[in-house]
């Protein structure tokens, strides 16, 4: 029995943690929101120069050869460190779906330029149907997609020949046009982006098949930044509440506090112990990764939601404030809970995986 | 990342299942006659009776605590080799229960705290089942706050006189012995002045009266002290410094309770429930609010299933298991409460009815209503359970304690 990542992989977490520690630390997050544009060069720099994009990419294509289990950890620390960058979509969606929709070509295509943090891509994956390629253009329009102001392409979830399918294309390709919309976490871009018979390359595999396994994919690895993200909000509730005096003693000697901040801590403990299981599963190319998947996702989204609400809570009016950090994690949570859907389609995930199996 | 055993493990495993496929039964497929909240029929000497025999055998094989030194009947094994064993034995239909106790709380504190005669005494006749012992901690004014203990131990010649009540007391019908905690002196701080004895059940003085719970059952008991005379060889902490010997009991305690964990435990029989059930005018498995509640459910009892894992490799890896291992009560108790509340939902009116002969799955899921109250104030209550975590595992601060460094005697009881 063997359920932990081994000692080569936690090293990796601890490099991850502090070199993200140094460079950026909420003071760097904060100039990033108050700038507006949502993305952390110098920071980006630094993850690319250590060759984070890389390490779940395949060697033929760039990549460094490592696997999931190796990004879950940068994952998780991201998420701790609310990172102002598009690694997510980037990674965890774009690159995702190259590797397993793309023919060999394509992922020659893009891959490599990924690997090597050359290309920054959003995932505009509103919906089928808002979106379509005929005749080798997308038309339609791609609604709050995340980073979508900063990146150098798109990875657009679109129809063709009545299929879902996933498009690819560059920024600057004629035909795109995209609108910033202000975001409620404002540390990353959210556009609005119209697609006018723009040309674009239409990924190989297709179907809705396709789709979901990409998408199970990502959410996986998407719930060990909501698992980083939940974990520090409840940090942050834990020294608050140490320091913090009130009626005469720290207001962690109240159970009111107390027990509400152990409240976060054990849904922390259950999704870190989802997110594991969905880690393997992902890793092992299990057939459970559906459901393991939609339970890391539920358990993290829950975590992080709960964490960072109840943490502005713990804070008291002060939390409530522009100054003070526990918004930051309260915005980062809700946007992660929205992107890739939210918690209540991964529920009916979970259902629909049990209903499966209980038919096999 | 890896589930599997290690070659070792797997040999014993492999063992341990074909002895138990030899001499242990499997479960009744009636789902409501197995499980930690079943209800069965037979008279308690009878189950007593088939517990002693089914130790026997297996202390007799040396699969009796076989992580226990061999010089007591064990065979010195790493606790792995111990959960392993659990996981194997837990297929099958064996009566342990009235064994908890004895093996999980008052041996582990006997060979922590006892001397050596004591340990050649009690050990062996633990591990093999022929003496079973009970638990005399909690009081009628003391539960939660278990260090608040009014039971009087006095000093008398080579003995004890130990006058009081206890209460909770599992098993004390049928137990041998039992541990004791007592107040030797009440005119210092309460940690202070508690004794730690062991004492024959049968002993003069004593008068056992069972309390009947919420479920029907009488499982536990108040156990009532008038001049029970106790030798000071029974005493298994110095004079007055008991607390920190309880404390090992204890922390023993809720390893054991969470270790069962509930995890997945009858959740097949609750989406089965919801597959023949109709709400509204369709399926229940149908049903939009239904399928939330069962998944969030479902996905804590995953949560706890890995985070046993967890557990599992940090003992495998002979390391001791982090902060997870102190959530698996605090989450089960609620969550069988929370399945308990669906299962009855989805069975209509016909969910009233909790007589196994008749009721739905055997009346399973009316006894995990009855049964998980009880589960959620068993050896630390919810609510302590999270004081000791925000605590010992956060590094918050303690509770504010108007009892704190005053003498026993002068703390208000809230009597006058």
């Amino acid at each position: 029995m063997n359920f932990e990542f081994n000692d080569e992989q936690k090293m990796l977490r601890r490099s991850a943690r502090a070199l993200l520690k140094d460079h950026c630390s909420l003071v760097r997050v904060r100039e990033v929101m108050d700038r507006g544009d949502g993305f952390d060069a110098d920071l980006w720099s630094k993850i690319v120069e250590n060759g984070w994009p890389a390490v779940a990419i395949p060697e033929a294509y760039g990549g460094g050869g490592y696997g999931y289990l190796e990004l879950v950890m940068l994952a998780e620390e991201l998420g701790r460190s609310i990172a102002p960058v598009p690694f997510a979509p980037t990674i965890y969606m774009a690159a995702e779906a190259i590797k397993q929709a793309g023919s060999s070509e394509q992922k020659s295509e893009w891959l490599p330029g990924i690997a090597a943090g050359e290309i920054v891509v959003a995932w505009a994956g509103t919906g089928v149907g808002d979106c379509r390629v005929s005749g080798g253009t997308l038309s339609g329009t791609a609604h709050s997609v995340v980073d979508g102001m900063v990146v150098d392409a798109f990875a657009v979830v679109c129809e063709i020949d009545g299929e879902p399918a996933i498009a690819m294309l560059r920024a600057d390709s004629p035909g795109v046009r995209r609108t910033s919309a202000r975001g409620i976490d404002r540390t990353r871009t959210v556009a609005n982006i119209e697609f006018g018979d723009a040309p674009a390359v239409v990924l190989e595999k297709r179907g809705q098949a396709v789709l979901d396994d990409v998408i199970n994919s990502a959410a996986a690895i998407l719930a060990f930044e909501q698992l980083g993200g939940a974990e520090a909000a409840m940090r942050m509730a834990t020294s608050y509440a140490q320091e913090r005096y009130a009626f005469g003693q720290p207001i962690g000697g109240f159970q009111a506090i107390k027990h509400k901040i152990v409240d976060m801590f054990v849904k922390v403990e259950l999704a870190r112990s989802n997110c594991y299981y969905a880690a393997w599963a992902l890793e092992n190319k299990a057939p459970d990764l559906p459901l393991a998947a939609a339970c890391a996702r539920v358990s993290a989204t829950d975590a992080f939601e709960f964490a960072s609400r109840e943490n502005m809570q713990v804070h008291g009016g002060i939390g409530f404030t522009w100054e003070a950090d526990p918004h930051l994690f309260f915005k980062r949570s809700k946007m992660l809970a929205l992107q890739l859907r939210g918690i209540g389609t991964w529920r009916e995930r979970v259902m629909a995986e049990l209903d499966r199996k209980a038919v096999a | 990342m890896d589930f599997n055993d290690s070659q070792e493990e797997a040999e014993f495993r492999a063992q341990a299942r074909a002895w138990l496929e030899q001499n242990a039964t499997r479960p009744d497929a009636d789902a409501g006659r197995t499980g930690p909240f079943a209800e069965r029929d037979e008279d308690i000497n009878e189950t007593v009776r088939r517990a002693k025999a089914w130790q026997k055998t297996k202390a007799d094989a040396g699969w009796a605590c076989i992580t226990w030194p061999e010089r007591y009947g064990g065979r010195g094994l790493s606790s792995i080799f111990g959960s392993i064993w659990n996981q194997e034995e837990a297929r099958f239909d064996t009566p342990t229960g009235i064994f908890a106790i004895g093996q999980g709380m008052a041996g582990p504190t006997i060979m922590t705290h006892g001397t050596d005669e004591q340990k050649d005494r009690f050990l062996p006749k633990l591990l093999s089942g022929e003496e079973i012992w009970c638990q005399l901690f909690s009081e009628p004014a003391a539960g939660s706050d278990l260090a608040g203990m009014r039971t009087r131990a006095e000093r008398d010649g080579d003995d004890w006189v130990v006058n009081g009540q206890k209460v909770w007391t599992s098993g004390a019908h049928y137990s041998d012995w039992g541990i004791l905690v007592a107040r030797t002196n009440p005119d210092v701080p309460k940690h202070k002045g508690i004794t730690y004895f062991y004492v024959d059940m049968k002993s003069p003085g004593i008068e056992i009266r069972p309390i009947r719970q919420i479920t029907g059952a009488a499982d536990f008991n108040e156990v009532f002290f008038t001049d029970v005379r106790i030798p000071d060889s029974q005493r298994l902490s110095e004079v007055d410094g008991g607390w920190g010997v309880a404390l090992t009991t204890l922390m023993n305690e809720r390893v054991a309770l969470g270790a069962g964990g509930g995890g997945g435990f009858g959740l097949e029989s609750l989406a089965e429930l919801a597959r023949g059930a109709s709400v509204n005018g369709h399926l229940a498995i149908e049903d939009s609010a239904i399928r939330q509640r069962l998944a969030d459910i479902f996905v804590r009892s995953r949560g706890l299933k890995y985070t046993g894992l967890r557990i599992l490799t940090a003992i495998s890896r002979g390391t001791v298991p982090g902060p997870e291992a102190s959530i698996g009560k605090l989450v089960a108790a609620p969550m069988l409460q929370e399945a308990a509340d669906l299962a009855l939902e989805l069975q209509g009116e016909a969910g009233v009815v909790d007589d196994p002969g008749t009721a739905i799955q055997g009346a399973f899921w009316q006894q995990v209503l009855l049964g998980a109250p009880g589960f959620r104030v068993a050896g630390g209550t919810d609510e302590i359970l999270r004081n000791i975590i925000g605590e010992r595992v956060l590094g918050l601060p303690g509770d504010a304690r108007p009892d704190k460094g005053v003498a026993f005697k002068d703390i208000p009881t809230g009597k006058g």
